[in-house]
């Protein structure tokens, strides 16, 4: 609440610091008498410039301490307690604040460690304290920036270019985020990743043959050894996403662009398209309930009619084929813009020549366009694999190592879904090995992603 | 081949024969009731302002018109004596008869060799490999290409230059041996050295492939053909020996259009 009084008071007066720097605008274009070039910059330019030197240290001083006050207080609450009643471990310390912030914000009504309502007063003041002195620097640092910048106005001084070089910078920071945002997950997975490689040799994980994550609490408990061979979730993963599915969406996706580019009727095309399209925007979950519910029981009834009678009600068939369908808009999108960006010349040229539309197709359109459909195909490939709510609602759990569409196999998504799913100990290899899990999968698709946009870009080079 | 100076006595049946051809672009009329032989011994050239149809006219004697949304002919266009809009006329064949060079080369994304293999695959023209060969090296010589690229075959027919790349289109069109070439402003995107070779080219082809030619340069239709005609605002104006066009034109519309009163 204080943070946003203090932030609502930042914002305002540096609103007020913009409406300074453009008053002395004002004044200095007409003390010169309004000639072009007489101020250098216009009057908002000058109030621009004041509010961003204002502005910008206050709200770096607020974020700062919004990101970070509240640790620095619970440094100084804990340390007011003498050494020998300090919790010592971080678990403890942690639910030891919870119940102090409880107690303060007054949302427990009474705690259950003696502590607690001992520091409460003293989280108070902290609290009170960083507050007060954050926003007084925050206001201090604002009037300091406002006034300099006010100072620097001159007839003569270049506040447009300023402005544009801030705005600039601006801009670069938003699209700074995303990627900061990527390394961020990256390192948490190459740290989580890493403690579960001291667990369990990456050797083991990238090559061992059984998957069974189970670690004992008990020594003596059945099972005790967990075993993270991740090769049948890689190959589960594989066999789903890059097999099954592309076997139904390549063809199918492939045909259906070629269908809407090269025969279809222009009115055909204006609704098909957006229809097939909108395929995309289906949540996969809802994907997920078809495969599980309509299609799995069907593959199960073709499975026992072909003699397989114990066949599972789990298939990485209903998963494999659910998901082709989900990508062939992925894949047809691809495919359509690349056969619409091949020349119509080239076309016309095949068909001049007395090659009927398949033969052109055949053996003109899809050669020129293949560069563009395969980026599509590998984009719709990473898409796949790193799908999750379709194969763990149809794909099943049990990790096999087996060619048989019929079998229910499991992939690295599912695992990931099943084992930090429920309360977790962050300190099991079973837990842990998640991230390792997710790291492979963050690299393959990455791989995957990179290879498709080179291919897709050298495509495009070509025809523009 | 005869070619006969003293055209319109003793001239052999007109190779292909328009009669009263209209042709509409959903509502707009593009072809205003146009009649024309094209004679098989000679170069036809059709001239005229931008957006006079010529080039419209031109892709009705193939049927690259049937390509386009929207597109209808009616009329008569006949092929020795075959009525190519008929049902009985199959347009696979009639391409393979009536071939087609474009304004801008079109080589396909393949191997020179393959470009050129393309229409007699298609047509299954070749029974072996040293068959194609000889096919592929015959209309590379035709059209002046062989001795240029007789060492790389296998390179891509679209690293060429644009008079090269030119010259391979119209290599691959008379690799399936037409009876008529459709050219609509094949120099139109060529510097003039390139230009000059395709003129040569086209003159070397007269005689052997009824040749119709589109094209926007005056100098051009002088050069290298026999016949022109004048297409203005969608109609023929003018049909007469391009010796008579270009200096004693009957229609004023034609004089002035020569001697660059307009278009």
């Amino acid at each position: 609440m204080r943070m946003l009084i203090a932030l609502a008071l930042v914002l305002g007066l540096a609103g007020l610091a913009y409406l300074a720097g453009r008053a002395r605008g004002n004044r200095m274009v007409a003390a010169s008498g309004g000639r072009i070039g007489a101020v250098h910059s216009r009057p908002i330019y000058h109030g621009a410039y004041v509010a961003v030197l204002a502005l910008a240290p206050a709200l770096v001083v607020l974020a700062g301490w919004g990101i970070s006050g509240e640790r620095l207080i619970e440094g100084q609450v804990l340390g007011s307690l003498p050494a020998a009643e300090r919790p010592t471990a971080p678990n403890d310390a942690q639910a030891l604040m919870n119940e102090v912030r409880g107690l303060v914000n007054g949302d427990l009504p009474q705690a259950f460690n003696p502590l607690a309502p001992r520091l409460a007063p003293v989280y108070a003041a902290a609290r009170a304290n960083g507050d007060m002195l954050a926003g007084a620097l925050a206001v201090a640092l604002l009037a300091m920036g406002g006034l300099w910048g006010w100072s620097r106005l001159r007839p003569d001084f270049r506040a447009r270019n300023r402005v544009e070089t801030q705005v600039r910078a601006l801009l670069l920071l938003a699209s700074v985020v995303a990627i900061l945002t990527t390394f961020g997950i990256v390192l948490s997975l190459i740290f989580e990743s890493l403690r579960f490689f001291q667990m369990v040799s990456p050797v083991e994980f990238l090559t061992g043959l059984t998957w069974s994550p189970q670690t004992a609490i008990r020594a003596d408990q059945v099972g005790s050894t967990g075993a993270f061979g991740a090769v049948p979730l890689f190959w589960g993963t594989i066999f789903i996403g890059a097999i099954i599915a592309m076997l139904v969406a390549i063809p199918l996706g492939l045909m259906s662009a070629i269908y809407l580019t090269q025969y279809a009727d222009p009115r055909l095309r204006r609704w098909l398209k957006p229809v097939l399209e909108l395929l995309a925007g289906v949540p996969t979950v809802v994907y997920g309930f078809f495969a599980a519910l309509t299609v799995a029981p069907l593959i199960r009834g073709l499975a026992v009619a072909l003699g397989m009678t114990d066949a599972s009600s789990d298939s990485a068939l209903a998963a494999g084929l659910v998901m082709g369908v989900m990508i062939i808009p992925f894949v047809s999108s691809m495919a359509d813009d690349s056969l619409a960006a091949v020349p119509r010349a080239m076309r016309d040229g095949s068909l001049a020549m007395g090659a009927t539309l398949s033969e052109t197709v055949k053996k003109v359109m899809v050669p020129a366009a293949l560069p563009g459909i395969i980026g599509g195909v590998l984009l719709a490939v990473s898409r796949a694999i790193g799908e999750t709510m379709i194969v763990v609602m149809a794909a099943g759990l049990a990790a096999n190592l087996t060619a048989n569409p019929f079998a229910s196999v499991t992939t690295v998504t599912t695992q990931i879904v099943a084992l930090l799913t429920g309360d977790q100990e962050f300190d099991s290899a079973k837990t842990l090995s998640a991230f390792a899990l997710g790291l492979v999968l963050f690299v393959m698709t990455l791989i995957l992603n990179i290879y498709a946009l080179s291919v897709v870009k050298r495509y495009r080079e070509a025809y523009e | 081949m005869s070619t006969n100076p003293a055209i319109g006595h003793n001239e052999p049946p007109p190779k292909m024969t328009a009669r009263d051809v209209n042709v509409f672009y959903g509502q707009k009329q593009a072809i205003k009731g146009v009649s024309i032989d094209v004679s098989a011994e000679h170069v036809t050239a059709f001239i005229g302002p931008s957006g006079c149809g010529k080039s419209t006219f031109l892709r009705c004697l193939n049927r690259m018109n049937d390509t386009i949304d929207g597109a209808r002919v009616d009329g008569q266009i006949e092929l020795d004596g075959q009525d190519i809009y008929a049902s009985a006329m199959d347009v696979v064949q009639l391409r393979a008869r009536v071939g087609m060079v474009f304004q801008k080369p079109n080589p396909f994304p393949k191997s020179i060799y393959e470009n050129v293999a393309y229409g007699p695959r298609l047509h299954g023209l070749a029974r072996s490999k040293a068959d194609m060969d000889g096919i592929v090296e015959s209309a590379l010589r035709r059209a002046g290409l062989w001795d240029e690229v007789k060492d790389r075959l296998g390179e891509s027919g679209t690293a060429m230059s644009g008079g090269q790349q030119q010259r391979l289109c119209i290599a691959r069109a008379i690799a399936v041996d037409p009876e008529v070439i459709l050219m609509d402003e094949p120099c139109s995107a060529l510097d003039p050295i390139a230009t000059a070779r395709i003129e040569e080219l086209i003159d070397e082809l007269r005689g052997r492939y009824a040749i119709v030619i589109v094209t926007h340069n005056m100098q051009q239709a002088a050069r290298v053909s026999q016949k022109t005609a004048f297409f203005h605002l969608g109609s023929l104006v003018e049909y007469d020996d391009t010796s008579v066009i270009f200096t004693n034109p009957k229609a004023t519309r034609t004089k002035d259009y020569i001697t660059g009163r307009y278009g």
